[in-house]
């Protein structure tokens, strides 16, 4: 079922599954990343120094050795900063470029060297002497939760009345999920290259996925307007939300080096140094109580979520509110109540990631559907279909917005059926009974995820179009491009607008001298925002070339139409370029920026209510699974696939976002594990002690479709959808099905209560714990 | 400082290094072949793999001076002129890649593979190779793929002989 790319056909109208612009550059080693571009002369490299502990005084930085090892030219201390020491994305002050007296995680920046060299600046760094004072720390969810180490206070969502709805319910149960955290492990490490320009100018190559946030954080670091700091990147070597916030605090750094020597500055964090220093998914703690009838119907449902948002607040907010957004996923609950806590720790501060909350969220629901259906002695499957939202508009979510746009009845019976979901339930159920050591599981699980900003002010997006006068675009947006195929997509509704090829289109890299004041290219809104952005730029140009051939030619403006590589103007042809050409001779602008904003979108975060999303996303996902008893090693034997692309802009890039998300959704599910020792030192900070998967973790049998019925009900580009975090949560369904073989490894006589990741460990532990369970009944 | 020498995709190349200086470092930036990456700096992900007389390894722990006299090739030695390498043209063709900075590694590994097993191992085989390649933005569906076909077209009609 993989749309194959049609890479000859360079055809500029959207809907097509046309390669990524970049793939040619890509394959021959031609394409640049920050660290790939031409070092100017004097360049200097950076290397930070750390902390060691997690909450400390700082009673003495001695750094005299180091200001005097070979090679150095600058040692920067937060002293150093002629602006503000803060990199906040939300300005809470609580983000210091470098500690000042208190740190606060074990890898929070100290101080940072500048050198000739990058090794000259590394040896010159270990020659720090800190006197720490130790602090006591907090370093699990737990203690944080016992401590009340709260950041920000937790808003309620309230639906009906769920505690009158639940003890009015025939069954009712309750249970507690721990879900683990997530390291993004983009290939390309956090990195930034700032040269410094006349006066108070300063050029930042940043690695980023929100270059005016980082354009700003540096503008207040060196006490600096905004309009002085120009922020540029082609593309990242991966972001995935790891390049969202965290890439401020490397670009000031750069920024405050170059600065302070005149010279140019680059710093590249090593791997290492990066799985420390920077934030990653939050791993929560997620309770839960439900009350449900005999047909599994919930009735009330009640979740207390809390998050381990690290040392400061950075969008933890944002974070832990999604996450609310998502406990009832793709149930409709008549009576809901949702609060999440935000909890501090002396851990590295984390992020946003790939779902921001999301994912956390929807594993309360998941997990308790699973419970409900044991109990009941149903297929989990039953229980979900009789759950999901309905299509005609009825029902609420629990911060009151209709779902109107619910395919979930029609989209989970279509994949349930392509999958062959219900004979292979009960092949695997009969093929268990007769295996020992091996048990094997299946389990269908939907998506449903809210596209927007939940800060509504975000949803804006512009763009910039020029048309030159030989008929070649150059296009420009706030967008940045990641690998997620966003830039080819905008590339494909530009062409598509004037009617001309995708490479007389030129893809330009994001810089915020071009477009300003965009917001993060995440949230899935990449290509909604800028390619409506874009379009609008297009449309400006296309209405005046059209005023222009009209009048030239007497004829009216409706007459003008754009196609296929062709203008036709009443009864004769040109092509583009000579109506460009002509255009300009008769003093038409070709140029226009284009903007927008999503509309109807509101909430009050106050009163828990209102429309934060302009539409839904969907997908749903079967998963079988074997476990090996004796090991807890788990296999992923095949998958199926359904999602909802909307009219897909790009068939071949949605495919890449929907199996990466997968994948990269199971490594948070399965493999990758973050663990800190009792000190609250990472140790999990190569890819050697951290597993992501590889190559043969891949399952063997994978079929992915796009929904053939997909449309969105929203005039968004093309009727597209948002495609790039909504797939990452498939991946529940592979958790859901290595519950359902754990559960086989009790003989089906105790529902094992296990959290995620869904390591060898944590499998054997919960078939241990539900084993012995069932052996008291 | 050592004097280095060696034959970089097709070329002598030479240059005065530390004992200590990695090959990636003397490709990226005594050469400026920036298409070899640095993804964990520990052989782990495969971002910076090239070949060295022929053989893939891993350019992040291997030192320039271990390759004097040898015959190194990377991602940039293996178009003909515009003539993309089969594997080359596969990835592009199979969309086997998102933010590229994986690609290159990928690219060598694979031909690689195909080098060893004299043709176009079994998919399982494939996979089982490429795990010393790390991809965060694929599922590596496609990547598989385009080691087929990119075999296939380097050796047409050639299974491996195994």
């Amino acid at each position: 079922m993989n749309e194959r790319p049609t890479p000859s056909a360079h055809k500029g109208a959207v809907h097509r599954p046309v390669i990524h612009d970049s793939a040619e550059r890509h394959v021959t080693g031609s394409a640049l990343y920050v660290d790939d571009m031409p070092e100017l002369p004097g360049t200097l490299h950076i290397h930070v120094g750390m902390s060691e502990r997690a909450h400390a005084r700082l009673r003495a930085i001695d750094l005299q050795s180091v200001r005097t090892a070979p090679g150095v030219v600058a040692v920067l201390t937060a002293g150093d900063i002629p602006g503000v020491n803060d990199v906040s994305p939300v300005h809470a002050g609580d983000d210091p470029i470098f500690a000042e007296d208190i740190v606060e995680y074990a890898g929070q920046p100290i101080f940072a060297v500048a050198a000739e060299t990058l090794q000259a600046a590394r040896n010159a760094a270990r020659l720090a002497r800190i006197d720490y004072e130790e602090l006591p720390a907090i370093i699990t969810l737990d203690e944080a939760l016992a401590a009340a180490t709260d950041l920000a206070p937790a808003p309620e969502l309230r639906l009906g009345d769920p505690d009158a709805a639940i003890s009015a319910s025939p069954h009712r149960l309750s249970g507690t999920l721990h879900v683990g955290g997530q390291d993004h492990f983009y290939l390309e490490g956090q990195v930034a290259y700032a040269i410094p320009g006349e006066g108070a100018d300063m050029l930042v190559h940043a690695s980023t996925q929100h270059p005016s946030e980082v354009q700003h954080l540096v503008g207040c670091m060196l006490g600096v307007p905004d309009h002085a700091v120009t922020v540029e990147v082609r593309r990242m070597g991966g972001g995935f939300g790891g390049k969202e916030s965290q890439p401020a605090l490397i670009a000031a750094i750069a920024a405050l080096a170059a600065r302070r020597t005149g010279r140019p500055a680059k710093l590249r964090l090593d791997r290492d140094d990066d799985m420390v220093m920077t934030g990653k998914r939050h791993d929560f703690r997620l309770d839960y109580e439900l009350g449900y009838d005999a047909d599994g119907r919930i009735q009330g449902a009640r979740f207390e979520f809390a998050a381990r948002c690290g040392r400061s607040l950075d969008l933890s907010n944002a974070i832990a509110d999604r996450a609310m957004f998502h406990a009832d996923n793709a149930y409709a609950l008549p009576n809901a109540y949702v609060h999440a806590r935000r909890m501090k720790t002396h851990t590295v501060s984390n992020t946003a990631f790939r779902g921001f909350g999301g994912p956390q969220g929807m594993m309360a629901i998941e997990r308790a559907i699973d419970e409900i259906a044991f109990a009941l002695g149903r297929d989990p499957l039953e229980v979900r279909r009789a759950n999901v939202y309905p299509a005609d508009g009825s029902a609420l979510t629990p911060y009151h917005m209709a779902v109107t746009d619910s395919v979930l009845d029609e989209l989970t019976e279509e994949l349930a059926a392509s999958s062959d979901y219900r004979t292979r339930r009960a092949a695997i159920r009969a093929s268990n009974a007769e295996s020992t050591a091996i048990k094997r599981g299946i389990a269908l699980t939907p998506v449903k995820f809210g596209i927007s900003f939940t800060t509504t002010h975000l949803n804006q997006a512009g763009a910039l179009v020029h048309v030159y006068k030989d008929g070649s675009v150059h296009l420009n947006h706030g967008g940045t491009e990641m690998g997620q195929g966003l830039f080819v997509k905008v590339g494909q509704v530009v062409a598509e607008a004037f009617g001309i090829e995708l490479d007389q289109v030129k893809i330009t890299a994001t810089t915020t001298a071009k477009v300003p004041n965009t917001s993060a290219t995440a949230a899935s809104a990449g290509s909604d925002l800028n390619g409506m952005a874009a379009a609008a730029a297009a449309q400006t140009i296309k209405a005046r070339l059209a005023a222009f051939a009209a009048k030239k030619h007497n004829i009216a403006e409706e007459h003008v139409v754009f196609e296929a590589g062709r203008v036709r103007i009443g009864n004769q042809e040109m092509s583009f370029a000579e109506l460009a050409h002509q255009a300009w001779m008769g003093r038409v602008s070709l140029s226009s920026t284009g903007f927008y904003a999503t509309p109807d979108i509101h909430y009050d975060r106050a009163t828990g209510r209102g429309r934060p999303f302009y539409y839904f996303a969907y997908g749903a996902a079967v998963s079988e699974v074997a476990i090996d008893t004796l090991t807890g090693e788990t296999r992923l034997l095949r998958v199926d696939i359904l999602h909802d692309a909307g009219r897909s802009l790009n068939p071949a890039i949605d495919m890449g976002q929907i199996e990466g998300g997968f994948i990269q959704g199971l490594g948070w599910l399965t493999s990758e594990e973050l663990w800190w020792n009792d000190e609250g030192r990472l140790r999990t900070h190569a890819p050697s002690t951290y597993k992501i998967p590889t190559a043969n973790d891949r399952p063997d049998d994978m079929r992915i479709a796009i929904w053939a019925k997909g449309e969105n009900r929203e005039p968004t580009i093309h009727r597209s959808k948002a495609v790039g975090e909504p797939p990452l949560m498939l991946a529940i369904s592979a958790f859901s099905a290595i519950t359902d073989a754990a559960c086989a490894a009790t003989g089906y006589r105790a529902f094992p209560r296990l959290d995620a990741p869904a390591t060898p460990e944590r499998i054997l532990m919960a078939i241990r714990e539900a084993t012995g369970r069932a052996g008291k009944k | 400082m050592t004097s280095v020498s060696m034959t970089v995709n097709g070329k002598p190349a030479s240059g005065e290094v530390e004992p200590r200086t990695l090959l990636v470092d003397f490709l990226r930036e005594h050469l400026r072949l920036t298409g070899t990456h640095v993804g964990c700096d520990t052989s782990q992900c495969g971002a910076c793999v090239v070949h060295v007389d022929g053989t893939a390894v891993k350019s992040c722990t291997t030192l320039a001076l271990q390759c004097e006299g040898a015959d190194v090739l990377t991602i940039e030695g293996l178009a003909q002129g515009d003539q993309l390498h089969p594997m080359q043209e596969a990835f592009r063709e199979h969309h086997a890649l998102q933010c590229g900075f994986c690609t290159p590694g990928m690219i060598m590994s694979a031909i690689d593979i195909i080098n060893r097993h004299g043709g176009v191992p079994d998919e399982t085989t494939i996979r089982h190779e490429l795990e010393g390649n790390l991809c965060r933005c694929t599922g590596y569906h496609n990547i598989v793929k385009a080691v087929i076909a990119g075999g296939e077209a380097m050796a047409p009609g050639r299974a491996a002989a195994e």
